[in-house]
This record gives structure tokens, C-alpha cells and sequence, in this order.
């Protein structure tokens, strides 16, 4: 076997390896990459049922009503809220009035049926989502948090 | 005052790393004895000093000095002392002291342990590892100064992120920022090579160790970051593809590809350009992992701050460093010799492809976390890429991989015996069968990772077994021949077998937790049962407790099967006073064969509580087999031709041109 034979083959198993990476990677990029919405942007751009993402803003006060494992809340960027709905044991940091960002997708009724809720940063600190979403609707209090 | 000594002795470090960055280099370069052995001297001085100033950032928190700014935002006085002192490494500022201290301590073991290695090359990459930690000292001096002082000091500290006080995570970023800096060490050998423009077998010979090392501590850092994700987030997962997790996956996955082409180096003087590029590759990913989670990119619980002035120097930092290195490796590598040849069918060959395998899913990894950051940076919006993109092309490519694993050990150098090999691995393949015909015949409706992870889980262990009596030629003679010829082989080849292994039960933990996995969401009452995986788990009532510095409510659970007594479970919902914070202390009995899992959430009003109770079967596997692979990392560290580094270099020479000429003949 030569140097320039063995190059071959190598370049060849390489591309493969590559074609097959890259090939995975168009299919299920497009499935998998979730966008974060702010309960605004759904009033400019609505987004059908059934379609997976992001919504963050701030868990409006009064809003939480819990009945057993199923809670339901809105989320506010103050200006447009939009109701969820979630099964499950909510994170620790979960409060009225305090920033949260859920995954999931609206149902047919347009209520936006979350799979999961994340609320991992401590009380002085705003998911950087959420803040811009703030920001853009012109509710940003920087001092309050929220 | 022991703040003032801090500072003083971290520029004390910063002066002395400058020296050291510069002197041997230019030292080896004129062939000058005494400005080369200054850079041993100079390691030495710098891991002293940088000592100095870790301690008394530890002093300041052991002693609640809230006159200190970083131990007043991070510490309290009532916190338990574990806690104070992994506190110091709990924040921006004294993490990267740690990574410092880190970097200094590998500098000093390559200027104790290296005594063998040549003065030029020997300079070269102590001169290395100085600029690096140059570019680390001033990040600390001049963007995140640990020793920063608060007038007038506050009565107490804001205390340490509960979340963050915890056995598992108080130990984990050392053990990372070990694995993590263990790679600046092969950063520095591969830089050295370019300036040297050469590398032969004995360079391999004295990279792997280091990369061995790195690699070991790595697996465990990542191993104790997800158990703690485990037990402590109270999800039930261990692993979120997270782009934190994933920036510590990524330098792991180069450094198992590097540790693999070193071998290729060591044995056969061939891959080496790869090599060299792997090694600078896999330090830009512990860099690139380090700015990703300390820039304040990322959400989560390790962004401590963002500051925009250290996001700037560490994004020049990372350019320079990987720019310079790239573009020194574009200059010099082509003037590398090639080295010898094999067939693809060939342990090289085999090796290859787990470096095809590891570099082409890192690439994959690399993408996804990248992705939301670039789009967030040139179009404002804002994505994330989660776990389903992760493990539709992680999977894809470990599964090859995999199946690999058991063939290649099995490979002869330069040109293997493909049936042979098959022939041999028969009965590995018909027990796999058999395993997977079982769990069919059990589960006819199981999904169909289930079969592949446990057929791949069976195969990799009863390959990796057959290699291993294959080497010491078990059943073929008497037993004291096989015991003779296993203290005969290497203990890198043992180490191999063990590490295998532990990818095996890993692979095993991971398939039949996801697969098998139970679980019961609801509210209950005292007195209430429910049954979850086969066991019966009675609420007992739920009360009020007070801890150091927290308040709990925790409920109890008795968990038993109908043959047992049972065990009792005790999960906790706490809140802490400073600062205020709650969380979940998920109650878990871990078992060979399953971990139940209890989490217990808020009262409903009429005496309820919102429960979660899982049964996950095997998933202790995952860090078993992650410890099996430290194991092997460490057996295969500990033989003896790595530990007495290479032989001299004349008879390393003359070996590998016997070799060669046998290649070409």
C-alpha cells in the first residue's frame, strides 16, 4: 500500500463519516432548534398549536392556581399574557411576579401546555431572555428584577 | 491584610510567569543551559506564589473576612465549613485562582517529573504553559481580582447559592478544572513539537501520560457534575445537553481521540500532524468551555456574572491563543515528516476511525451549543437547541463507535485479520444476540434503542473480556501460565480492558434507565400508597425541620416490595435564609439494579403534598462505569513505561527505524 493510496482511504472514510454527520445534522436541526417567544411576539406573529417552543416573561401576580400536580398561570411580559398550563412539580424558584421561561406548545383552545418549566436562577437574577422580552415591551425595571 | 499579601504574591505570579513565558524560549532557541534550567526554577516560583495567594483567599473565607468583596457576596458566617472552603472556588473570581493554581501546579509537575525529557523541548513547553497562565494572571488582576476590598465591610455575607453547597459539587470543579488544565499540559507539548518542528515516538511517550491524566480527572469532573444534577435539581435527570455540560463534554471527547492517535505516535511514528492538531484542539475546547460558562453567554447556575470587560479579554485570550496556535500549526506541519504505513484494516486503522468517530461528534456538539450564540449575536433571535438534535447525531456516530470498540483491540498493527478477528469475537456476538433475543421475548414492544443499547452494552463487555483472556490465554494451558502472562502484559493494556468495560456498563446505565424507567406524579395523603416499579411506596406525613442554615419541610416515605421490610426515604423541600432560596433535596436509595427516587413539592391546602417518585433501573451504572474508566485511566498511568518516561533517545531512534525499514520490506 502506497502513502497517496492510504491518504485515499482515509480522506474517503473521513468524507463519509463527515456526509453522514452532516446529513444528520440538516434532519434533525430544523426539528429541534426551539425558539423563545415573548407573550407579545405571539400577538404580532401567532404561532399554530401543536408547533414546540419557548415562552418566557414574568409569572403574573394572581395568576397561579394549582389543583394538585396541575397548575395553571399566566405568563406576562406586561403588556400580553398567555395562560399555561403545566403537570408536575415546579422548580424552586418558581414565584408570582418572578421571571420564568417554559417549553412546550399551544394546544387547540390556546392555552400553551407546558412540558417543562425552568426557573434555575436565583431571586436578583432574570433569565436573559426574559429580560430583553422586558426590555422590548418597555417594562424593564432594572432595580426591582421584575 | 492577608488580602493585601494575596494580591501582592498573585503579581509576584504574573512577573514570574512573564519571565517564564520568555526567557527558556528564547533560551532554546540560542541553546542556553542557564536561561533553559531558569524555567524550572521559574515553575517552581510561580506555583509558590499562586499558592500563597489561593491560601489566602481561603483564609479570608475560613475566617468570614467580609472585608474581602468576593467573600462577602459569597460567603456566610453560618455556613458549615466544607461549604466556606469550596466556596472559594464557588465564584467567578476564585475559580479561576483554582484554575491558576491549577495551571501552575502542572507547570511545576512537568519541570519535577520531565527531568528526563530534552532541556530544549523541556523549556519550550514550560515556556508554553507560562504564557498561558501569563493570559490567566491578568484576567485575574485586571478583570476579576479576587482580593477586592468592601469599605465598610458588612456584618455578614450574602452567602453561597444553596443550589451550589452540596458534597458532589463542592468536588467537582476541581476535579474538572484538573481535567480541563491537564490539557494545557499536551497544549504545551503539541506547541513545543511546532517550534522543535519534530515529533517522534518518545514525544508520544511522554504527551500520553498528561493526556491519560487530564482525561481521567475530566471523566470524573463530568461524572460528579451530572450525579449532582441528579440528585440535587430533583428532574430525575443527570444529563440535559446543556450547553454547560456540553462544554465540558467536548474537551473530554478530544482528549479520549487524542489519548487514542498518541497511542498511533508511540507505536507506529505515524498520525502525527493529527495528533498535534488534536492536542491544540482539545485545549481551545477546555478554553472555549471555560469562556462559555464564566462570560455570562449562558444561562445558568455557573454564569456568576456577566461583565462585558472580561467577556472582551477572554474572546481576545481565546484568538490569540487559538489563532496563534493554528496558525503556527499551518506554518510548521507541513514540514513533518510522515511516518509509517498500514492498512485500513489494521489497529491504526481502527484507531482512526475512533478518532473519525470522536472528532466528527465533537464537531456535532460544538455546532449545536455554538448555534444559538451566533444566531443570538447576528439576528437577536433567540433559540435553543435541545436535547433531541443532541442525540440524534450524538447517537448515531457513538454507535459505530461502539461496535468498534470491541473490534480494534483486537487488530493487529499495520495489517489486521478482519475474519480472524470475527471469528473471534463469535461468541461476543452470539451472547449479544442472545441478550437482545431475551429482552424481545420479554418486551416484545420495547423501543428499539433498547435493543440496540443492550446488545451494544453486551457486546462491548464480552469483547473487551475476550481480548483480555485472549492476551493472557485463558483456558488454553494451565491457569498459572495465564496468571504469569497476565502479570506479563502491560498495565496500560489491563487499563484499556478495565476502561472498556466501564464504557460498557455506562452504555448499560444509560439504555435500561431510559428505557425502564418508572414514575408516579400525583398528590398524596398520609397513609396513602402507591406503587411505582414494582415497589410500594407509603406516605408517612410530613413535618418541619430546622438545619443550619435552612428550614425543611420533609416528607416520609417507606419504600418496600412485598419479600421486604423496606427503607425509608426522607426527601426535603428547604429554604434557605441567605440566600433566600429554596430547594429540592430529592430522596434517593440507590440499588445495583435501580435507584428509587422520591421528590416531595408544596402542600396543597387540605393536608396533600405534590409527589414525584421514580424507579430508575441501572442508572447507578452510569457513574460506576464513569469510575471504571477513571480506574483504567489510572492502571493504564500507573505502568511502568509511562511512569519512568520514554528511553533514551538514540535507542528510541534506532527502534523505530528497524520498524520502518520493516514497513518498507
Amino acid at each position: 500500500m502506497t502513502r497517496k493510496k492510504r491518504r485515499l482511504y482515509f480522506v474517503l472514510a473521513g468524507m463519509c463519516v463527515l456526509g453522514i454527520a452532516a446529513a444528520l445534522v440538516l434532519t434533525s436541526f430544523e426539528d429541534s432548534l426551539v425558539f423563545f417567544r415573548s407573550p407579545s411576539d405571539l400577538v404580532e406573529k401567532p404561532i399554530e398549536p401543536g408547533r414546540n417552543f419557548r415562552l418566557g416573561g414574568l409569572v403574573e401576580e394572581g395568576s397561579v392556581e394549582k389543583n394538585g400536580v396541575l397548575i395553571r398561570f399566566k405568563v406576562t411580559d406586561l403588556s400580553e399574557a398567555v395562560p399555561v398550563s403545566f403537570e408536575g412539580l415546579l422548580p424552586d424558584l418558581f414565584r408570582e411576579g418572578q421571571g420564568v421561561v417554559t417549553e412546550g406548545s399551544f394546544n387547540e383552545e390556546g392555552v400553551f401546555i407546558a412540558t417543562n418549566v425552568l426557573a434555575k436562577h436565583d431571586e436578583n437574577y432574570m433569565p436573559p431572555e426574559v429580560a430583553d422580552a422586558l426590555k422590548k415591551a418597555g417594562q424593564w425595571k432594572p432595580k426591582g428584577g421584575g | 491584610m492577608v488580602a493585601e499579601i494575596g494580591q501582592f504574591v498573585l503579581i509576584l505570579a504574573l512577573i514570574t510567569a512573564i519571565f517564564q513565558g520568555v526567557f527558556p524560549l528564547i533560551g532554546a532557541a540560542q541553546n542556553s543551559q542557564p536561561m533553559m534550567r531558569f524555567a524550572s526554577n521559574a515553575a517552581l516560583v510561580q506555583f509558590l506564589a499562586v499558592t500563597a495567594a489561593f491560601i489566602c483567599l481561603t483564609v479570608g473565607y475560613v475566617t468570614s473576612d467580609f472585608s474581602i468583596l468576593n467573600v462577602a457576596n459569597n460567603s456566610h458566617s453560618l455556613k458549615p465549613m466544607l461549604y466556606k472552603i469550596s466556596g472559594v472556588w464557588g465564584n467567578h473570581e476564585g475559580s479561576l485562582l483554582l484554575w491558576s493554581l491549577i495551571l501552575a501546579l502542572f507547570g511545576l509537575a512537568v519541570a519535577v517529573f520531565g527531568r528526563n525529557l530534552p532541556d530544549t523541548l523541556k523549556a519550550r513547553v514550560l515556556s508554553i504553559q507560562g504564557l498561558v497562565g501569563v493570559g490567566f494572571l491578568m484576567f485575574i488582576l485586571f478583570t476579576s481580582n479576587p482580593f477586592e476590598r468592601l469599605d465598610p465591610a458588612p456584618l455578614d455575607g450574602s452567602g453561597l447559592n444553596p443550589l451550589l453547597q452540596d458534597p458532589g459539587l463542592a468536588f467537582h470543579p476541581p476535579f474538572l478544572y484538573l481535567g480541563y488544565v491537564g490539557l494545557s499540559v499536551t497544549f504545551s507539548f503539541a506547541i513545543a513539537a511546532l517550534i522543535e518542528g519534530k515529533v517522534d515516538p518518545a514525544w508520544a511517550r511522554w504527551v500520553r501520560p498528561w493526556t491519560l491524566a487530564a482525561w481521567g480527572f475530566l471523566t470524573v469532573g463530568i461524572a460528579l457534575g451530572s450525579w449532582w444534577a441528579y440528585y440535587e435539581l430533583g428532574w430525575g435527570g443527570w444529563w440535559f445537553w446543556d450547553p454547560v455540560e456540553n462544554a465540558s463534554f467536548m474537551p473530554w471527547l478530544a482528549a479520549t481521540a487524542l489519548l487514542h492517535s498518541a497511542i498511533v505516535v508511540e507505536k507506529r511514528d505515524a498520525l502525527k500532524n493529527w495528533t498535534i492538531l488534536l492536542a491544540i484542539i482539545a485545549f481551545s475546547l477546555s478554553l472555549l468551555g471555560t469562556f462559555l460558562v464564566r462570560s455570562g453567554v449562558l444561562n445558568s447556575v455557573h454564569a456568576f456574572a456577566s461583565d462585558p470587560a472580561r467577556g472582551v479579554f477572554i474572546l481576545i485570550f481565546l484568538i490569540v491563543v487559538i489563532g496563534g496556535s493554528l496558525l503556527l500549526y499551518g506554518i510548521r506541519a507541513p514540514q513533518m515528516k510522515g511516518g509509517g504505513l498500514f492498512a485500513p484494516i489494521s489497529r491504526e486503522g481502527a484507531l482512526v476511525l475512533n478518532n473519525l468517530l470522536l472528532s466528527t461528534a465533537t464537531a456535532t456538539i460544538l455546532l449545536g451549543t455554538l448555534y444559538p450564540i451566533f444566531l443570538d449575536a447576528f439576528t437577536g433571535a433567540k433559540v435553543s437547541v435541545g436535547p433531541p438534535y443532541f442525540e440524534a447525531t450524538f447517537l448515531p456516530l457513538a454507535i459505530p463507535l461502539v461496535i468498534a470498540m470491541a473490534f480494534g483491540p483486537f487488530l493487529a498493527w499495520k495489517r489486521g485479520d478482519l475474519a480472524g478477528v470475527i471469528s473471534r469475537l463469535k461468541f461476543g456476538l452470539f451472547l449479544s444476540l442472545l441478550l437482545v433475543g431475551f429482552i424481545w421475548w420479554q418486551q416484545t414492544d420495547a423501543p428499539v434503542m433498547a435493543f440496540v443499547g443492550m446488545g451494544l452494552f453486551a457486546w462491548l463487555l464480552i469483547g473487551s473480556l475476550l481480548e483480555w483472556s485472549d492476551r493472557i490465554k485463558l483456558f488454553r494451558g494451565p491457569l498459572s501460565s495465564s496468571w504469569r502472562r497476565m502479570k506479563q502484559v502491560p498495565r496500560s493494556a489491563h487499563g484499556m480492558t478495565v476502561a472498556h468495560i466501564g464504557v460498557a456498563l455506562v452504555v448499560l446505565g444509560i439504555t435500561a434507565s431510559e428505557t425502564w424507567q418508572t414514575e408516579h406524579l400525583g398528590v398524596m395523603r398520609p397513609g396513602e400508597i402507591v406503587s411505582v416499579g414494582g415497589y410500594d411506596f407509603r406516605f408517612d406525613g410530613a413535618e418541619t425541620i430546622a438545619g443550619p442554615n435552612y428550614e425543611a419541610v420533609r416528607g416520609t416515605f417507606l419504600a418496600s416490595t412485598g419479600s421486604n421490610k423496606g427503607d425509608y426515604l426522607y426527601p426535603e423541600q428547604r429554604r434557605y435564609t441567605t440566600p433566600p432560596m429554596e430547594t429540592t433535596e430529592a430522596a434517593i436509595r440507590p440499588m445495583l439494579s435501580a435507584d428509587l427516587y422520591v421528590v416531595i413539592g408544596e402542600e396543597d391546602g387540605t393536608g396533600g403534598y405534590a409527589v414525584r417518585i421514580y424507579h430508575k433501573p441501572f442508572i447507578s451504572w452510569i457513574w460506576i462505569g464513569s469510575f471504571v474508566m477513571f480506574f483504567g485511566g489510572a492502571l493504564s498511568l500507573s505502568d511502568r513505561r509511562l511512569r519512568l518516561g520514554a528511553p533514551r533517545r538514540t535507542r528510541q531512534q534506532k527502534a523505530v527505524a528497524t520498524d520502518l525499514s520493516g514497513v518498507k520490506g
